[in-house]
């Protein structure tokens, strides 16, 4: 993907297609990235073809998330209330203001961030850990190693959740049994009745799940290192360490780039894990969890449409300081969970 | 690595063990799990005691009082997984064959919006979703849960697979073409060929992520009319109220996880070049 876009912050784009889709229809005076002047008919066919092909996803993207947050930005300005339609009213931004005046925002906010922070920092070990295995692996394993690491990646969230939730609790569990020898662990430890401890799990299988796909991308950036770097280093005597961190390390920053901030930005979401084992008890609450129980069990509209702006914000200032302090070339990867 | 052969299997062995266990632990853990009696739960154990390991909670979700409950949701997965997967395959094809092969602008738009929707915020857009549909019906709907499927399938597939098709020798079908092929043909028998694996790894990466879904599902539905099995899980309840559901969530988790096990098992080389493929720059 030599093409590879300069890097944009999320609200940039949508907006600039308008004019050019009008000169892709033809009215346009064959105006494009290249002159082509002799070739302006075929030129003009080809740009029309293009929008007519790629339009529709083009459309359909725009409209499953632009248009709901542009509503919900509108939403957030009125106190709204489904049980109690008729009591509307337009407040301003008096929503945020109750938001960002409430312990339970901030609270939710540091228990994110330390989730998004640790969870990365772990699966960015680990991942880089399974991609040298599978990088170095005998061509007889790889297919094995492979098989097994998406198992993780393919499973759902929510058997995920379950199946550590099992594992470690109180009364289904076999945790405590196994590991009585260490200190602060006996039978009577319950696992999800404190912040500490019910984190501990909610990351542990937030880390399982989603590290196959950080060490997929790390193994993609390993690839790229040339081997002849690698063989260089070796002839002059350089130590494993040291190949490491001067040669491999430096050679595919930007693929352990995107994979920080492409699973940072997806820890920040996190919702699934919390909602199964603790439903936000002890502490444990997160942003995502704050705006569900906002909108959908209380029903408070306006509230909960403020608090889904201000987390799209957040993920919006991620992004902008991961690229401009870090340069992340975003356009230069794939995307997803 | 030429000396000591005999260690260095040994440690490949010893590396290949351990990365089989952080694989499959929490899946064998439940696998054990749903062959438990409920009195059996408590044992500590991670296996069902000897002689009492029971398919009583596969029957209960399969033919028994928990049926209506799972195998309705389990319909409303597949089915509602397979049509957005469908669906973002189509369309994703279309734009990124004109990414691929065309010279229009606009192109690094599309290419960044499909960025832009794949790091979104899920749960910022169920607000209004939630809102809307309600008023024009599309809540508890299949189709109020596709429309927005699309925002987690559709961005990457269009990134896999205008990575796929950028790798195409698209002069084949120049070649064909004078070798006396109509276009039609040129591209039925030199392109198809060659996109086919491109497309289908793709729709296996999309079905993944509209299988895993939670937010949408809890959020979006309120009945088994649309329900799909993550969302189930977490409503599911036991049998009476004094007997918890562990057993019958565990055995629903395991056949939810049997296609993906499937699919990973047969696709396991394409699955990861299709999840590499969009990330690798060149």
């Amino acid at each position: 993907m030599t093409s590879a876009i300069p890097a944009k912050t999320t609200t940039a784009s949508p907006t600039e297609p308008g004019p050019k889709l009008d000169a892709g229809k033809g009215n346009g005076n064959g105006r494009g990235r290249k002159p082509r002047i002799q070739y302006s008919d075929r030129a003009r066919a080809e740009r029309r073809l293009g929008w007519i092909l790629a339009g529709p996803a083009f459309v359909v993207m725009l409209a499953v998330t632009l248009y709901p947050i542009l509503q919900a930005v509108y939403d957030s300005l009125f106190q709204f209330r489904l049980t109690a339609p008729d009591e509307r009213a337009f407040i301003g931004f008096e929503n945020y203001a109750v938001i960002l005046t409430d312990p339970v925002w901030w609270i939710a906010l540091r228990t994110t961030v330390f989730i998004t922070v640790v969870t990365v920092v772990v699966e960015l070990v680990l991942g880089f850990a399974l991609a040298l295995v599978m990088h170095k692996a005998l061509k007889s394993i790889r297919g094995p190693l492979r098989t097994a690491i998406l198992v993780p990646y393919g499973i759902i969230t929510v058997v995920s959740a379950f199946a550590w939730f099992y594992a470690f609790d109180i009364n289904s569990g076999y945790v405590n049994n196994w590991f009585s020898w260490v200190p602060g662990i006996d039978e009577n430890l319950n696992w999800f009745a404190q912040g500490g401890t019910a984190l501990f799990v909610i990351m542990a299988s937030e880390i399982w799940k989603t590290t196959p796909f950080i060490s997929l991308l790390l193994l993609a950036g390993l690839a790229q290192v040339p081997d002849e770097l690698t063989e260089a280093a070796k002839v002059d005597g350089a130590t494993w360490w040291e190949q490491m961190r001067k040669v491999i390390i430096p050679n595919m920053k930007a693929a352990i780039m995107v994979a920080v901030l492409f699973r940072a930005l997806d820890a920040f979401r996190i919702f699934d894990n919390v909602f199964i084992m603790t439903n936000g008890a002890y502490g444990t609450e997160v942003l995502s969890l704050l705006a569900y129980r906002q909108s959908i069990s209380r029903l408070e509209i306006g509230l909960g449409s403020a608090v889904s702006v201000l987390l799209f914000l957040c993920v919006l200032l991620i992004c902008f300081v991961a690229i401009k302090l870090f340069k992340v070339d975003l356009a230069g990867s794939t995307g997803g969970k | 690595m030429t000396n000591n052969t005999t260690r260095h299997k040994v440690l490949w062995a010893i590396i290949t063990v351990l990365v089989m266990i952080y694989a499959l632990f929490p899946v064998a853990s439940i696998l054990a799990t749903s062959f438990k009696t409920p009195s059996d739960l408590t044992s500590g154990k991670f296996l069902p005691s000897s002689g009492t390991a029971t398919t009583s909670n596969y029957e209960q979700i399969l033919v028994g009082d928990a049926q209506g409950l799972f195998l309705s949701a389990l319909r409303n997965s597949v089915g509602i997984a397979l049509i957005a997967t469908f669906v973002a395959v189509v369309l994703a094809t279309l734009c990124a064959y004109a990414i691929a092969r065309l010279d229009f602008p606009g192109k690094k738009v599309i290419l960044t919006t499909a960025l832009a929707v794949s790091i979104f915020p899920v749960i910022s857009i169920v607000t209004p979703l939630f809102n809307l549909w309600r008023t024009i019906g599309l809540y508890d709907t299949w189709l109020g849960l596709i429309i927005p499927y699309l925002s987690l399938t559709l961005p990457i597939s269009i990134w896999t697979l205008a990575a796929f098709f950028r790798q195409i020798p698209w002069e084949l079908e120049q070649a064909a073409q004078v070798d006396g092929a109509t276009t039609w043909q040129a591209f039925r028998k030199a392109i198809i060929p060659l996109a086919a694996p491109g497309v289908f790894t793709t729709a296996i990466i999309a079905f993944f992520i509209a299988w895993n879904d939670f937010v949408y599902g809890i959020s979006l539905t309120s009945t088994e009319a649309a329900r799909p099995v993550p969302a189930a899980l977490a409503f599911f309840t036991g049998a009476s109220q004094f007997e918890s559901p562990t057993g019958a969530i565990s055995a629903a988790a395991i056949i939810v996880t049997i296609p993906v096990v499937l699919l990973v098992l047969l696709f396991q080389r394409q699955i990861v070049s299709g999840l590499t493929s969009g990330a690798v720059k060149g």
